[in-house]
Protein backbone atom coordinates (compact mmCIF):
# COMPACT_ATOMS: atom_id res chain seq x y z
CA UNK A 1 0.00 0.00 0.00
CA UNK A 2 0.68 3.92 -0.75
CA UNK A 3 1.64 6.28 2.41
CA UNK A 4 2.55 9.98 2.37
CA UNK A 5 4.43 11.17 5.18
CA UNK A 6 5.27 14.63 6.34
CA UNK A 7 8.76 14.21 8.39
CA UNK A 8 10.73 16.83 9.42
CA UNK A 9 9.36 18.93 7.04
CA UNK A 10 9.83 17.19 4.78
CA UNK A 11 7.31 14.84 2.20
CA UNK A 12 7.82 10.96 1.62
CA UNK A 13 6.11 8.42 -0.52
CA UNK A 14 6.23 5.07 0.80
CA UNK A 15 5.25 1.87 -0.92
CA UNK A 16 4.93 -0.36 2.19
CA UNK A 17 3.24 -3.95 3.81
CA UNK A 18 0.58 -2.89 6.09
CA UNK A 19 1.97 -4.21 8.74
CA UNK A 20 4.86 -1.80 8.62
CA UNK A 21 5.68 -0.19 12.29
CA UNK A 22 6.05 3.65 12.02
CA UNK A 23 9.09 2.95 13.78
CA UNK A 24 10.24 0.26 11.22
CA UNK A 25 8.71 2.73 7.99
CA UNK A 26 11.82 5.60 9.57
CA UNK A 27 14.79 3.05 9.72
CA UNK A 28 14.10 0.49 7.33
CA UNK A 29 12.56 2.65 4.29
CA UNK A 30 13.69 5.71 4.60
CA UNK A 31 17.03 5.70 6.29
CA UNK A 32 16.22 7.74 9.55
CA UNK A 33 18.19 5.37 12.08
CA UNK A 34 18.01 8.38 14.96
CA UNK A 35 15.15 6.34 16.20
CA UNK A 36 16.03 3.45 17.48
CA UNK A 37 14.26 -0.13 18.40
CA UNK A 38 14.73 -1.20 22.24
CA UNK A 39 11.91 -3.51 22.77
CA UNK A 40 9.51 -2.97 19.83
CA UNK A 41 6.25 -3.53 22.78
CA UNK A 42 6.26 0.05 24.05
CA UNK A 43 8.05 -0.74 26.91
CA UNK A 44 11.40 0.91 26.97
CA UNK A 45 10.90 4.19 24.61
CA UNK A 46 13.95 4.11 22.61
CA UNK A 47 11.47 4.54 19.39
CA UNK A 48 10.00 8.06 20.78
CA UNK A 49 9.27 10.16 18.04
CA UNK A 50 6.93 13.44 18.38
CA UNK A 51 3.63 13.52 15.90
CA UNK A 52 1.55 16.63 15.91
CA UNK A 53 3.76 18.01 18.80
CA UNK A 54 3.45 14.65 20.68
CA UNK A 55 5.23 11.99 22.14
CA UNK A 56 4.18 8.52 20.81
CA UNK A 57 5.73 5.15 20.73
CA UNK A 58 6.29 4.45 16.64
CA UNK A 59 6.89 1.00 17.43
CA UNK A 60 3.06 0.93 18.50
CA UNK A 61 1.98 2.33 15.54
CA UNK A 62 1.46 1.67 11.94
CA UNK A 63 2.67 3.67 9.27
CA UNK A 64 -0.59 3.82 7.79
CA UNK A 65 -1.58 5.17 10.20
CA UNK A 66 0.08 8.91 9.72
CA UNK A 67 -0.91 9.99 6.47
CA UNK A 68 -1.14 13.80 6.72
CA UNK A 69 0.61 14.25 10.51
CA UNK A 70 3.62 16.13 11.05
CA UNK A 71 6.51 13.84 12.17
CA UNK A 72 9.55 14.45 14.19
CA UNK A 73 11.69 12.67 14.60
CA UNK A 74 15.66 13.12 16.39
CA UNK A 75 17.05 14.14 13.18
CA UNK A 76 14.51 17.14 13.20
CA UNK A 77 15.25 18.23 16.50
CA UNK A 78 18.75 18.54 16.19
CA UNK A 79 22.42 18.05 14.23
CA UNK A 80 25.70 17.40 15.25
CA UNK A 81 26.55 20.51 14.14
CA UNK A 82 23.01 22.43 15.23
CA UNK A 83 22.38 20.97 18.47
CA UNK A 84 19.22 22.13 20.05
CA UNK A 85 19.60 23.28 23.37
CA UNK A 86 18.16 20.28 25.20
CA UNK A 87 20.93 18.01 23.18
CA UNK A 88 23.89 20.64 24.22
CA UNK A 89 22.09 19.93 27.91
CA UNK A 90 22.82 16.29 27.63
CA UNK A 91 26.42 16.73 26.05
CA UNK A 92 27.20 19.22 29.44
CA UNK A 93 25.73 16.68 32.02
CA UNK A 94 27.38 13.80 30.23
CA UNK A 95 23.21 12.54 30.51
CA UNK A 96 24.09 9.02 29.24
CA UNK A 97 26.47 6.55 28.76
CA UNK A 98 26.14 3.88 25.62
CA UNK A 99 24.08 6.72 23.78
CA UNK A 100 21.28 4.12 22.62
CA UNK A 101 18.44 5.47 24.56
CA UNK A 102 19.00 9.11 23.84
CA UNK A 103 17.45 10.34 20.86
CA UNK A 104 14.57 8.75 22.77
CA UNK A 105 15.29 10.59 25.73
CA UNK A 106 15.70 14.09 23.88
CA UNK A 107 12.37 13.14 21.58
CA UNK A 108 10.48 12.26 25.05
CA UNK A 109 12.18 15.30 27.44
CA UNK A 110 11.70 17.97 24.34
CA UNK A 111 7.59 17.30 24.36
CA UNK A 112 7.95 16.81 28.31
CA UNK A 113 8.73 20.05 28.35
CA UNK A 114 6.21 21.43 26.25
CA UNK A 115 3.51 19.69 28.39
CA UNK A 116 4.80 21.21 31.49
CA UNK A 117 4.79 24.57 30.23
CA UNK A 118 0.85 23.73 28.78
CA UNK A 119 -0.03 23.05 32.57
CA UNK A 120 -0.81 19.14 31.83
CA UNK A 121 0.00 17.32 35.72
CA UNK A 122 1.64 14.24 36.13
CA UNK A 123 0.86 11.44 38.92
CA UNK A 124 3.05 12.73 41.18
CA UNK A 125 1.43 16.82 41.40
CA UNK A 126 -0.30 17.40 44.89
CA UNK A 127 -2.68 19.42 43.15
CA UNK A 128 -4.75 18.94 40.05
CA UNK A 129 -5.64 22.08 39.64
CA UNK A 130 -2.71 23.94 39.15
CA UNK A 131 0.65 23.68 37.08
CA UNK A 132 3.29 21.70 38.86
CA UNK A 133 7.17 23.35 38.70
CA UNK A 134 9.42 20.84 37.37
CA UNK A 135 11.06 19.03 40.55
CA UNK A 136 13.36 15.43 40.17
CA UNK A 137 9.99 13.96 41.16
CA UNK A 138 8.00 15.33 38.66
CA UNK A 139 10.69 14.87 35.87
CA UNK A 140 11.11 10.90 37.00
CA UNK A 141 7.86 10.46 36.79
CA UNK A 142 7.18 11.90 33.52
CA UNK A 143 10.13 10.56 32.29
CA UNK A 144 9.41 7.15 33.32
CA UNK A 145 8.66 5.81 29.98
CA UNK A 146 12.41 5.90 28.75
CA UNK A 147 14.51 3.21 30.10
CA UNK A 148 18.30 4.06 30.52
CA UNK A 149 19.78 0.63 30.78
CA UNK A 150 23.14 2.19 31.76
CA UNK A 151 21.02 4.04 34.34
CA UNK A 152 22.46 7.58 33.71
CA UNK A 153 19.19 8.43 35.25
CA UNK A 154 20.36 10.83 37.32
CA UNK A 155 22.22 12.98 34.86
CA UNK A 156 19.21 13.10 32.08
CA UNK A 157 17.18 13.93 35.11
CA UNK A 158 19.73 16.89 35.91
CA UNK A 159 20.20 18.11 32.14
CA UNK A 160 16.32 18.43 31.75
CA UNK A 161 15.97 20.51 35.13
CA UNK A 162 18.32 23.13 33.69
CA UNK A 163 16.55 23.37 30.94
CA UNK A 164 13.47 23.43 32.74
CA UNK A 165 14.46 26.13 34.92
CA UNK A 166 15.73 27.59 31.64
CA UNK A 167 12.62 28.02 30.16
CA UNK A 168 10.18 28.60 32.47
CA UNK B 1 2.84 -10.64 12.62
CA UNK B 2 0.03 -12.17 10.38
CA UNK B 3 -0.97 -9.66 7.06
CA UNK B 4 -4.21 -8.23 7.39
CA UNK B 5 -6.33 -5.75 5.01
CA UNK B 6 -6.56 -1.90 5.97
CA UNK B 7 -9.34 0.47 5.66
CA UNK B 8 -10.20 4.22 7.28
CA UNK B 9 -13.69 4.60 8.29
CA UNK B 10 -14.88 7.69 7.73
CA UNK B 11 -17.73 7.99 9.64
CA UNK B 12 -19.37 6.11 12.39
CA UNK B 13 -22.28 4.01 10.69
CA UNK B 14 -19.30 3.42 7.91
CA UNK B 15 -17.39 1.71 10.79
CA UNK B 16 -19.74 -0.29 11.89
CA UNK B 17 -20.45 -1.77 8.29
CA UNK B 18 -17.73 -2.68 7.48
CA UNK B 19 -16.87 -4.11 10.44
CA UNK B 20 -17.52 -8.32 10.18
CA UNK B 21 -16.37 -11.45 12.23
CA UNK B 22 -12.38 -11.04 12.43
CA UNK B 23 -12.55 -7.44 11.96
CA UNK B 24 -10.79 -5.06 14.85
CA UNK B 25 -10.90 -1.24 14.98
CA UNK B 26 -7.70 0.23 15.69
CA UNK B 27 -7.51 3.51 17.40
CA UNK B 28 -4.31 4.18 19.95
CA UNK B 29 -3.35 0.96 18.68
CA UNK B 30 -1.02 1.01 21.68
CA UNK B 31 -2.36 -3.02 23.07
CA UNK B 32 -3.57 -4.07 19.84
CA UNK B 33 -0.40 -4.14 17.37
CA UNK B 34 1.28 -5.30 20.83
CA UNK B 35 -0.56 -8.29 20.98
CA UNK B 36 -0.68 -8.44 16.93
CA UNK B 37 3.00 -8.53 17.21
CA UNK B 38 3.04 -11.31 19.43
CA UNK B 39 -0.04 -13.36 17.23
CA UNK B 40 -1.90 -13.15 20.37
CA UNK B 41 -4.72 -11.64 18.14
CA UNK B 42 -4.54 -12.22 14.42
CA UNK B 43 -7.19 -9.68 13.19
CA UNK B 44 -7.63 -10.19 9.22
CA UNK B 45 -8.59 -6.66 8.57
CA UNK B 46 -7.89 -3.56 10.44
CA UNK B 47 -10.60 -0.72 10.49
CA UNK B 48 -8.73 2.69 11.84
CA UNK B 49 -11.34 4.59 13.19
CA UNK B 50 -8.89 7.32 14.08
CA UNK B 51 -10.48 9.81 12.05
CA UNK B 52 -14.16 9.44 13.44
CA UNK B 53 -15.53 13.01 14.98
CA UNK B 54 -15.32 11.43 18.33
CA UNK B 55 -12.74 13.52 19.68
CA UNK B 56 -14.11 16.19 21.90
CA UNK B 57 -15.63 16.16 25.59
CA UNK B 58 -18.88 18.05 25.91
CA UNK B 59 -20.81 18.87 28.85
CA UNK B 60 -24.32 17.51 29.10
CA UNK B 61 -27.89 19.03 30.11
CA UNK B 62 -27.72 17.12 33.29
CA UNK B 63 -24.37 18.22 34.69
CA UNK B 64 -22.14 15.86 33.42
CA UNK B 65 -19.58 15.05 30.21
CA UNK B 66 -19.70 13.42 27.27
CA UNK B 67 -16.36 11.75 26.32
CA UNK B 68 -15.97 10.97 22.89
CA UNK B 69 -14.05 7.35 22.96
CA UNK B 70 -11.56 9.08 20.75
CA UNK B 71 -10.15 11.29 23.68
CA UNK B 72 -6.68 10.28 24.15
CA UNK B 73 -5.88 9.48 27.81
CA UNK B 74 -3.96 12.48 28.43
CA UNK B 75 -6.22 14.84 26.76
CA UNK B 76 -8.72 13.85 29.21
CA UNK B 77 -6.56 14.03 32.14
CA UNK B 78 -5.25 16.96 31.40
CA UNK B 79 -9.12 18.47 30.66
CA UNK B 80 -9.31 21.22 33.69
CA UNK B 81 -12.99 20.25 34.18
CA UNK B 82 -12.08 16.43 34.83
CA UNK B 83 -9.18 17.94 36.99
CA UNK B 84 -11.85 20.21 38.96
CA UNK B 85 -14.31 17.71 39.36
CA UNK B 86 -14.30 14.36 38.80
CA UNK B 87 -9.91 14.24 39.80
CA UNK B 88 -10.23 10.41 40.46
CA UNK B 89 -10.36 9.70 36.54
CA UNK B 90 -7.41 12.60 36.20
CA UNK B 91 -5.45 10.59 39.08
CA UNK B 92 -6.65 7.43 37.51
CA UNK B 93 -5.48 8.19 34.17
CA UNK B 94 -1.86 9.78 35.35
CA UNK B 95 -1.25 6.58 37.34
CA UNK B 96 -1.17 4.30 34.56
CA UNK B 97 1.11 3.97 31.41
CA UNK B 98 4.01 6.62 30.53
CA UNK B 99 3.54 10.17 28.70
CA UNK B 100 4.17 8.50 25.62
CA UNK B 101 1.37 5.85 25.95
CA UNK B 102 -1.42 8.12 27.39
CA UNK B 103 -0.71 10.24 24.16
CA UNK B 104 -2.03 7.37 21.93
CA UNK B 105 -4.29 5.40 23.90
CA UNK B 106 -7.99 6.28 24.12
CA UNK B 107 -10.79 6.37 25.89
CA UNK B 108 -12.79 3.68 24.23
CA UNK B 109 -9.36 1.39 23.82
CA UNK B 110 -8.77 1.36 27.14
CA UNK B 111 -11.82 -0.05 28.57
CA UNK B 112 -11.27 -2.52 26.13
CA UNK B 113 -7.29 -3.01 26.32
CA UNK B 114 -6.77 -7.20 26.84
CA UNK B 115 -5.07 -8.58 30.27
CA UNK B 116 -1.40 -8.83 30.91
CA UNK B 117 -1.58 -12.73 32.15
CA UNK B 118 1.45 -13.89 31.13
CA UNK B 119 0.24 -16.71 29.64
CA UNK B 120 -2.37 -14.71 27.58
CA UNK B 121 0.53 -13.25 26.21
CA UNK B 122 2.88 -16.49 25.72
CA UNK B 123 1.46 -18.27 22.53
CA UNK B 124 3.59 -21.42 23.48
CA UNK B 125 1.05 -21.56 26.43
CA UNK B 126 -2.15 -23.03 26.79
CA UNK B 127 -4.82 -20.05 27.94
CA UNK B 128 -8.45 -20.43 27.19
CA UNK B 129 -8.67 -16.43 26.53
CA UNK B 130 -6.32 -17.03 24.23
CA UNK B 131 -7.01 -19.88 22.92
CA UNK B 132 -10.87 -21.57 23.55
CA UNK B 133 -10.21 -25.12 25.95
CA UNK B 134 -6.72 -25.09 25.85
CA UNK B 135 -6.16 -24.59 29.33
CA UNK B 136 -5.32 -22.24 32.03
CA UNK B 137 -1.31 -22.22 32.81
CA UNK B 138 -1.77 -19.62 35.35
CA UNK B 139 -3.55 -21.47 38.22
CA UNK B 140 -0.79 -23.67 39.29
CA UNK B 141 1.86 -21.38 37.75
CA UNK B 142 2.92 -17.61 38.67
CA UNK B 143 0.13 -15.92 39.11
CA UNK B 144 0.81 -13.06 41.56
CA UNK B 145 -0.33 -10.30 38.93
CA UNK B 146 -3.80 -12.30 39.00
CA UNK B 147 -7.33 -11.65 40.27
CA UNK B 148 -9.24 -12.57 43.64
CA UNK B 149 -12.89 -11.83 42.52
CA UNK B 150 -14.89 -12.99 39.77
CA UNK B 151 -12.57 -16.12 38.52
CA UNK B 152 -13.96 -18.94 37.14
CA UNK B 153 -12.07 -22.60 36.86
CA UNK B 154 -11.35 -21.42 33.06
CA UNK B 155 -9.46 -17.81 33.63
CA UNK B 156 -8.27 -15.99 36.67
CA UNK B 157 -7.00 -12.91 34.53
CA UNK B 158 -7.53 -9.38 35.64
CA UNK B 159 -8.42 -6.44 33.78
CA UNK B 160 -5.76 -3.59 33.85
CA UNK B 161 -6.78 -0.47 33.10
CA UNK B 162 -7.04 2.31 36.28
CA UNK B 163 -9.26 4.39 33.97
CA UNK B 164 -12.03 2.23 34.13
CA UNK B 165 -11.96 1.70 37.99
CA UNK B 166 -12.19 5.19 38.50
CA UNK B 167 -14.84 5.22 35.92
CA UNK B 168 -17.08 2.42 37.55
CA UNK B 169 -16.73 4.06 40.99
CA UNK B 170 -17.88 7.59 39.19
CA UNK B 171 -21.00 5.78 37.90
CA UNK B 172 -19.86 6.23 34.00
CA UNK B 173 -21.79 4.48 30.96
CA UNK B 174 -20.67 3.33 27.69
CA UNK B 175 -22.46 4.74 24.69
CA UNK B 176 -22.63 2.21 22.10
CA UNK B 177 -23.07 2.11 18.28
CA UNK B 178 -24.18 -1.52 17.91
CA UNK B 179 -23.46 -2.84 14.50
CA UNK B 180 -27.35 -2.87 13.20
CA UNK B 181 -27.36 0.89 14.04
CA UNK B 182 -28.96 1.02 17.61
CA UNK B 183 -27.41 3.09 20.16
CA UNK B 184 -27.46 1.80 23.59
CA UNK B 185 -26.18 2.75 27.03
CA UNK B 186 -25.13 0.90 29.72
CA UNK B 187 -23.45 1.40 33.10
CA UNK B 188 -19.63 0.44 32.75
CA UNK B 189 -20.09 -2.74 34.39
CA UNK B 190 -22.25 -4.00 32.75
CA UNK B 191 -20.23 -3.88 29.46
CA UNK B 192 -17.96 -6.68 30.99
CA UNK B 193 -18.58 -9.94 31.32
CA UNK B 194 -17.66 -12.65 34.39
CA UNK B 195 -15.51 -15.22 32.22
CA UNK B 196 -17.39 -18.10 32.88
CA UNK B 197 -16.66 -21.19 30.28
CA UNK B 198 -15.96 -18.48 27.65
CA UNK B 199 -13.00 -16.28 29.20
CA UNK B 200 -12.30 -15.00 25.21
CA UNK B 201 -15.55 -13.04 25.16
CA UNK B 202 -15.14 -10.58 27.89
CA UNK B 203 -17.45 -8.03 26.94
CA UNK B 204 -21.54 -7.67 25.32
CA UNK B 205 -19.87 -6.18 22.51
CA UNK B 206 -20.38 -8.39 19.47
CA UNK B 207 -18.47 -7.52 15.95
CA UNK B 208 -19.08 -4.26 14.72
CA UNK B 209 -19.85 -2.99 17.99
CA UNK B 210 -17.89 0.45 18.63
CA UNK B 211 -17.78 2.39 21.81
CA UNK B 212 -18.61 5.95 21.14
CA UNK B 213 -18.55 7.86 24.14
CA UNK B 214 -18.41 7.64 28.02
CA UNK B 215 -20.87 9.35 29.78
CA UNK B 216 -20.26 10.47 33.05
CA UNK B 217 -22.78 11.71 35.54
CA UNK B 218 -23.28 15.34 37.13
CA UNK B 219 -19.98 15.73 39.92
CA UNK B 220 -20.31 13.85 43.09
CA UNK B 221 -18.20 15.75 44.90
CA UNK B 222 -16.19 14.75 48.23
CA UNK B 223 -13.01 13.67 48.08
CA UNK B 224 -11.71 11.76 45.69
CA UNK B 225 -8.44 9.35 45.90
CA UNK B 226 -7.46 7.07 43.40
CA UNK B 227 -4.31 4.62 45.24
CA UNK B 228 -2.17 2.62 43.32
CA UNK B 229 -0.05 0.10 44.79
CA UNK B 230 2.51 -1.45 42.40
CA UNK B 231 5.93 -3.46 42.39
CA UNK B 232 7.67 0.35 41.03
CA UNK B 233 6.60 3.75 42.01
CA UNK B 234 5.73 4.84 38.01
CA UNK B 235 4.50 2.36 34.97
CA UNK B 236 3.52 -0.29 36.11
CA UNK B 237 0.29 -2.13 36.42
CA UNK B 238 -1.90 -2.09 39.49
CA UNK B 239 -1.38 -5.57 42.15
CA UNK B 240 -4.08 -3.96 43.57
CA UNK B 241 -5.63 -0.44 43.04
CA UNK B 242 -9.09 1.61 45.17
CA UNK B 243 -10.66 4.34 44.04
CA UNK B 244 -12.91 6.09 46.92
CA UNK B 245 -15.32 8.98 46.59
CA UNK B 246 -16.53 9.81 50.11
CA UNK B 247 -18.10 12.89 51.47
CA UNK B 248 -19.07 13.79 54.95
CA UNK B 249 -22.44 15.12 56.44
CA UNK B 250 -22.51 15.82 60.23
CA UNK B 251 -19.55 13.49 61.51
CA UNK B 252 -21.49 10.61 58.97
CA UNK B 253 -20.45 9.01 56.17
CA UNK B 254 -23.43 10.19 53.35
CA UNK B 255 -21.94 8.87 50.22
CA UNK B 256 -19.48 6.12 49.68
CA UNK B 257 -18.59 4.81 46.19
CA UNK B 258 -15.51 2.27 46.23
CA UNK B 259 -14.20 0.34 42.78
CA UNK B 260 -11.29 -1.98 42.85
CA UNK B 261 -8.59 -2.45 40.35
CA UNK B 262 -5.90 -5.09 39.85
CA UNK B 263 -8.30 -8.31 41.52
CA UNK B 264 -10.74 -9.32 39.68
CA UNK B 265 -11.94 -9.38 35.52
CA UNK B 266 -13.16 -6.03 35.25
CA UNK B 267 -13.33 -2.90 37.29
CA UNK B 268 -15.02 -4.37 40.87
CA UNK B 269 -17.53 -2.74 42.69
CA UNK B 270 -19.58 -4.50 45.63
CA UNK B 271 -22.41 -2.01 46.92
CA UNK B 272 -23.16 -3.53 50.07
CA UNK B 273 -19.67 -2.51 50.82
CA UNK B 274 -21.22 1.06 50.24
CA UNK B 275 -24.40 0.38 52.19
CA UNK B 276 -22.49 -0.66 54.83
CA UNK B 277 -20.21 2.67 54.93
CA UNK B 278 -23.13 5.11 54.45
CA UNK B 279 -25.42 6.33 57.03
CA UNK B 280 -22.00 5.25 59.62
CA UNK B 281 -18.74 7.62 61.45
CA UNK B 282 -15.61 7.05 59.68
CA UNK B 283 -13.83 4.40 62.32
CA UNK B 284 -10.88 1.79 61.85
CA UNK B 285 -13.65 -0.48 62.99
CA UNK B 286 -15.68 0.47 60.52
CA UNK B 287 -13.04 0.06 58.01
CA UNK B 288 -12.64 -3.51 59.42
CA UNK B 289 -15.95 -4.32 58.95
CA UNK B 290 -16.08 -3.03 55.22
CA UNK B 291 -12.89 -4.97 54.15
CA UNK B 292 -14.35 -8.18 56.07
CA UNK B 293 -17.79 -7.76 53.69
CA UNK B 294 -15.41 -6.95 50.37
CA UNK B 295 -12.88 -9.88 50.79
CA UNK B 296 -15.33 -12.44 52.18
CA UNK B 297 -15.53 -14.33 48.05
CA UNK B 298 -12.00 -13.37 47.98
CA UNK B 299 -10.35 -16.47 46.55
CA UNK B 300 -6.01 -16.54 46.34
CA UNK B 301 -4.26 -18.62 43.82
CA UNK B 302 -1.14 -19.05 45.54
CA UNK B 303 1.27 -16.67 44.41
CA UNK B 304 -1.34 -13.68 44.68
CA UNK B 305 -2.64 -14.83 48.12
CA UNK B 306 -0.87 -11.16 49.12
CA UNK B 307 -3.28 -9.47 47.42
CA UNK B 308 -5.79 -10.24 50.51
CA UNK B 309 -4.46 -8.91 53.29
CA UNK B 310 -2.83 -6.07 50.76
CA UNK B 311 -6.61 -5.04 49.61
CA UNK B 312 -7.84 -5.02 53.17
CA UNK B 313 -5.12 -2.74 54.38
CA UNK B 314 -5.31 -0.32 50.96
CA UNK B 315 -8.96 0.19 51.37
CA UNK B 316 -8.25 1.22 55.01
CA UNK B 317 -5.64 3.31 54.59
CA UNK B 318 -7.84 5.36 51.71
CA UNK B 319 -10.92 5.20 53.73
CA UNK B 320 -8.89 6.93 56.37
CA UNK B 321 -7.37 9.35 54.35
CA UNK B 322 -10.64 9.86 52.37
CA UNK B 323 -12.35 10.83 55.70
CA UNK B 324 -9.70 12.52 57.79
CA UNK B 325 -10.85 15.75 57.22
CA UNK B 326 -13.90 18.39 58.00
CA UNK B 327 -17.09 17.88 56.47
CA UNK B 328 -17.25 18.51 52.77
Amino acid sequence: MQSKLKINNAEYHLDHDPRTSLLDALRNHLGLTGTKKGCDHGQCGACTILVNGRRINSCLTLACMHDGDEITTIEGIGTPDEMSDLQSTFIDHDAFQCGYCTPGQICSATAMLEEARQGWPSHVTDDLTQSADLSDAEISERMSGNLCRCSAYPNIVAAIRQMAGETQ
Amino acid sequence: MKTFTYSRAESQSDAVQSAQAGTAFIAGGTNLLDLMKLEVMTPDHLVDINHLDLKRIEETADGGLRIGALVSNSDLANDMRVRTSWPLLSQALLSGASGQLRNKATTGGNLLQRTRCYYFYDTDTPCNKRTPGSGCAAQGGFNRIHAIFGTSEACIATHPSDMAVALRALGAKVEILRNDGEVQKVPLGELYRFPGDNPEVETILHPGDLITHVLLPAPLGGTQIYRKVRDRASYAFALVSVAAIMRLQNGKISTARLAFGGVAPFPWRVPEVEDLIEGQAPSPALWTQAADLLLQDAKGQGSNDFKIPLLRRTLAAVLEQATNGADI
